[in-house]
C-alpha cells in the first residue's frame, strides 16, 4: 500500500469530499492560497477557489458563529483553526448554540459543520498554543469528537466528518501531523465509535488516546521482550465512546490503565475507568490507573515541558507496577 | 520635542530592540530558541516612542510580536533573551517564551500567544485606574489583525463609555501573517475610526520615532487628565519573516520589502540626528557599540543560565502566598 502523512491523508479525504458536494467550505486564517499553517488545504484553493476556501480575519467568533448559520441554511463548513486554542474564543457559539441547535429546533434544524484543529504539547510551543480540550467538548451534549492517531484513521474518519449532520471536532495531535502510514486509496469511511486495538495482549489493557497510541505500542513492543502481553487499545472517537470494546479487553485481561496527554480530573480516564467500574468491576484484578499530563498550563522550556507529558518510561513503569499488583 | 537627552535616548532603545531581535534570529538559526520568535525589526519606533512616556507604574499589554514592548518598557536584554532560551533566568522563568514575556515589576503585563486580549486587558487597567483615582494608564500594542477581532470593537467602546486612561496603539504593519490589512478589513484605514467610537484617534508614520513619540506624548497627557482614551494607527512594516524560520515569499514581493528597508526608522532617525547636529557621529557611534556589548552580554547571559527545574513546574498555578 501507498504511504501518505496524517495531514495528506485528511487532505485527500476533504479533497474527495469538495469535489463531490458542492456544499462543503473551508474557513479559517491562511487556508487559502497558503495552504494552511498545517498544510491542511495545500493544492485546493487553486481547484476549488476563494468562495469554498475562504480566508478570514482574525475573527474566531465571528467565523464560528457565521458558519453556524451556514451550516442551518444548506452549507457545510470546514472551520480549519490551525491552532485548536483559538477555538476557545468561539467557545460561546459552540456551547450554546452550535451543539444545542437541534435539540432547540427539535430537530428540523441540522448542525454540519466540522471543527479540526492541531492539538497537543511539543516543540515549546507554550501555553497557548498546546492545548487539547476535547474532554470539555466530550463533556457537553451535541458534539462528536475526533481524535485520531494513524493517517488511515485519520482519512476515513474525516470522510465520516464531512457526511455528518452533527457538530464534529476532529483534532489532531502536532506530534502526528506528519507521520506517515500505509493509507487505502479511493473513498472509505470509519464510522464513530468504534475503537480500534492498535496491539493485541492478554496481561493488562492500555487504552491510549491520540499521541499516546503509537507511544503505548512500542512500550507494550519492548515488555514483549521480558513475557508482558499487553493489548492497546485507540478509541479514535471521544465521543461517542466505545466501551464495548474496552470491556472486552478489560473481560480478557483483568488491568486496565488509561494513558492520555490531557488533564486527569474530571477526564476522559475518569469516565472510562467509571464505566468500567460501572459494567466490568467483577472482571478487574487490581486498581485502574491513570496516566495523564500534568495539570498545569503547558510551559514553555524544554526541560519542563519534559516533565509534564507521559513519557515511554512513565508507561512501562506503569505497566510493570499493575502487573506486580 | 524632545529634549536632547531624550533624543539620545530614543535611539538608544532602539538600537536596544534592534540588535536584541537580530541576536535572537541568529540565535534562533542556532536551535538556542525552542519555541516561535517573531521578530519586531522594523518596528521600533513605535514601543520606542509610546513607552518614553510611560512609567514603570504604567500597564502595558502586548501581542505575540511583543519582544520590543518588552524591551522598551524595561525588560532587560538579559531577561528577554534567557526567556527565550529557555532559562530560569529569563522573565517569566523559563515558563514562557517569546509569547509569554511578564514583568508586572515593570509594568509588562505580558506578551500574548492569543489576538486580541490585550485590547481588554489594557481597558481594565484603565478601570482600575480609574477607580483607584491615580494617574496610571494602560496600554495596548496589538497589531492590524487584532483590529478585526471583537476585542477591538469591544475594548474601544468600553474605553469610549467609561472615559478609560487607556491607549490604544494599533502596529499596522499591511499584513497578517500572510493575510493583507487590505483584503481582510473594509476599512483599510485604523486611525479613522475613533469617531465611530466616540474616541480621539489617529494615523502616523509609524517608522518616524518623533512622529509617533509626539502623538504618544498627547494622548497619555489626555489619559492622566481623564479625558479618556486614544486610538493610534501607526503605519509601519516588518522586514523579517511573520516568524523566524518561516518562509517569507509569495504574499510580498522582494520590491516592496526593499522599499520599506528604505525607511528604516533607525536610519531614518541616525541621519535626523546627524541633520539638525542634535549628535556627531561619534556619539552616535559610541552608543551603538554600547549596546552591541548590552546585546552580547545577554546571549552570553543566557547561554550560560541554568534550566528551571522540572520539581517547579506545578508552582504558580495558584497563589502561593
Ligand atoms: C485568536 C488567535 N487567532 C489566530 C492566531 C494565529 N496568529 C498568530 S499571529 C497572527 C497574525 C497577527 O497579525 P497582526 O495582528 O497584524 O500582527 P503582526 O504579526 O502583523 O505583528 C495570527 C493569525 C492567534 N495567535 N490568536
Ligand atoms: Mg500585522
Amino acid at each position: 500500500m501507498r504511504e501518505l502523512t496524517y495531514v495528506e491523508a485528511t487532505l485527500e479525504a476533504l479533497d474527495s469530499a469538495m469535489a463531490r458536494d458542492p456544499s462543503i467550505f473551508v474557513v479559517g486564517e491562511g487556508i487559502g492560497e497558503r495552504g494552511g499553517n498545517f498544510n491542511t488545504t495545500v493544492g485546493l484553493y487553486e481547484k476549488y477557489g476563494p468562495e469554498r476556501l475562504c480566508d478570514t480575519p482574525i475573527s474566531e467568533r465571528g467565523f464560528v458563529g457565521m458558519c453556524a448559520g451556514a451550516a442551518m441554511t444548506g452549507t457545510r463548513p470546514v472551520v480549519d483553526f490551525m491552532f485548536l486554542d483559538f477555538i476557545l474564543d468561539a467557545f460561546g457559539e459552540l456551547v450554546n448554540q452550535i451543539a444545542k441547535m437541534q435539540y432547540m429546533s427539535s430537530g428540523r434544524l441540522k448542525m454540519p459543520i466540522l471543527l479540526r484543529g492541531a492539538i497537543g504539547i511539543g516543540h515549546s510551543a507554550a501555553t497557548h498554543h498546546s492545548g487539547s480540550y476535547y474532554p470539555i467538548f466530550a463533556h457537553l451534549p451535541g458534539f462528536r469528537v475526533v481524535v485520531p492517531a494513524i493517517p488511515s484513521d485519520a482519512k476515513g474518519l474525516f470522510a465520516t466528518a464531512l457526511q455528518s449532520d452533527d457538530p464534529v471536532l476532529f483534532l489532531e495531535h502536532k506530534s502526528l501531523l506528519f507521520n506517515r502510514g500505509d493509507v487505502p486509496e479511493g473513498d472509505y469511511t470509519i464510522p464513530f465509535g468504534q475503537a480500534r486495538i492498535a496491539r493485541e495482549g492478554s496481561d493488562c489493557t492500555l487504552v491510549a488516546i491520540g499521541s499516546m497510541v503509537d507511544k503505548s505500542v512500542s512500550v507494550c513492543d519492548k515488555l514483549a521482550e521480558d513475557g508482558i502481553s499487553a493489548e492497546v487499545i485507540d478509541p479514535r472517537t471521544i465521543a461517542p465512546l466505545d466501551m464495548a470494546t474496552v470491556l472486552e479487553s478489560v473481560n480478557k485481561t483483568g488491568r486496565l490503565i488509561i494513558v492520555d496527554e490531557t488533564f486527569q480530573p474530571c477526564g476522559v480516564g475518569a469516565e472510562i475507568a467509571a464505566q468500567v467500574i460501572d459494567q466490568g468491576f467483577d472482571d478487574l484484578d487490581a486498581p485502574i490507573r491513570r496516566l495523564n499530563g500534568a495539570h498545569v498550563p503547558t510551559p514553555y522550556s524544554p526541560p519542563l515541558e519534559l516533565a509534564i507529558v507521559p513519557e515511554s518510561d512513565d508507561i512501562e513503569q506503569c505497566v510493570r507496577d499493575l502487573l506486580a499488583e | 520635542m524632545a529634549q536632547s537627552e531624550q533624543l539620545l535616548s530614543l535611539y538608544k532603545q532602539m538600537l536596544i530592540i534592534r540588535y536584541t531581535e537580530e541576536q535572537l534570529a541568529r540565535s534562533h538559526q542556532m536551535g538556542l530558541i525552542h519555541g516561535a520568535c517573531h521578530t519586531y525589526v522594523g518596528e521600533e519606533a513605535i514601543a520606542t516612542g509610546v513607552c518614553a512616556h510611560l512609567r514603570p507604574d504604567d500597564a502595558v499589554f502586548s501581542t505575540h510580536r511583543g519582544h520590543g514592548h518588552a524591551l522598551a518598557k524595561g525588560v532587560s536584554p538579559r531577561e528577554v533573551v534567557a526567556e527565550l532560551f529557555g532559562r530560569a533566568t529569563g522573565c517569566s522563568q523559563g515558563r514562557g517564551g517569546s509569547m509569554h514575556l511578564f514583568k508586572p515589576e515593570v509594568g509588562m503585563m505580558g506578551t500574548s500567544g492569543i489576538v486580541g486580549p490585550c485590547i481588554l486587558q489594557a481597558a481594565g487597567a484603565g478601570y482600575s485606574f480609574k477607580l483607584l483615582k491615580t494617574d496610571q494608564v494602560g496600554v495596548a500594542f496589538f497589531g492590524d489583525g487584532a483590529v478585526n477581532n471583537g476585542a477591538f470593537h469591544e475594548g474601544l467602546n468600553l474605553a469610549s463609555i467609561w472615559k478609560l486612561p487607556t491607549l490604544f496603539i494599533c502596529e499596522n504593519n499591511l499584513y497578517a501573517t500572510e493575510v493583507p490589512f487590505s483584503y481582510s478589513s473594509g476599512n483599510p484605514h485604523v486611525g479613522n475610526r475613533g469617531p465611530a467610537y466616540g474616541i480621539e484617534s489617529l494615523t502616523v508614520d509609524g517608522n518616524d520615532v518623533l512622529a509617533v513619540y509626539e502623538a504618544a506624548e498627547e494622548a497619555v497627557q489626555r489619559a492622566r487628565g481623564g479625558e479618556g482614551p486614544t486610538l493610534i494607527e501607526c503605519r509601519t512594516y516588518r522586514t523579517r519573516a511573520h516568524a523566524e524560520g518561516m518562509r517569507d515569499a509569495g504574499y510580498r514581493t522582494q520590491e516592496e520589502v526593499e522599499e520599506w528597508k528604505e525607511r528604516d526608522p533607525i536610519t531614518r532617525y541616525n541621519e535626523w540626528l546627524l541633520e539638525n547636529e542634535e549628535a556627531g557621529t561619534e556619539t552616535l557611534a559610541a552608543i551603538e557599540a554600547e549596546v552591541k556589548e548590552m546585546v552580547a552580554d545577554a546571549e552570553e547571559f543566557g547561554r550560560n543560565s541554568p534550566w528551571p527545574e522540572p520539581e517547579t513546574v506545578s508552582e504558580h498555578v495558584f497563589n502561593q502566598r
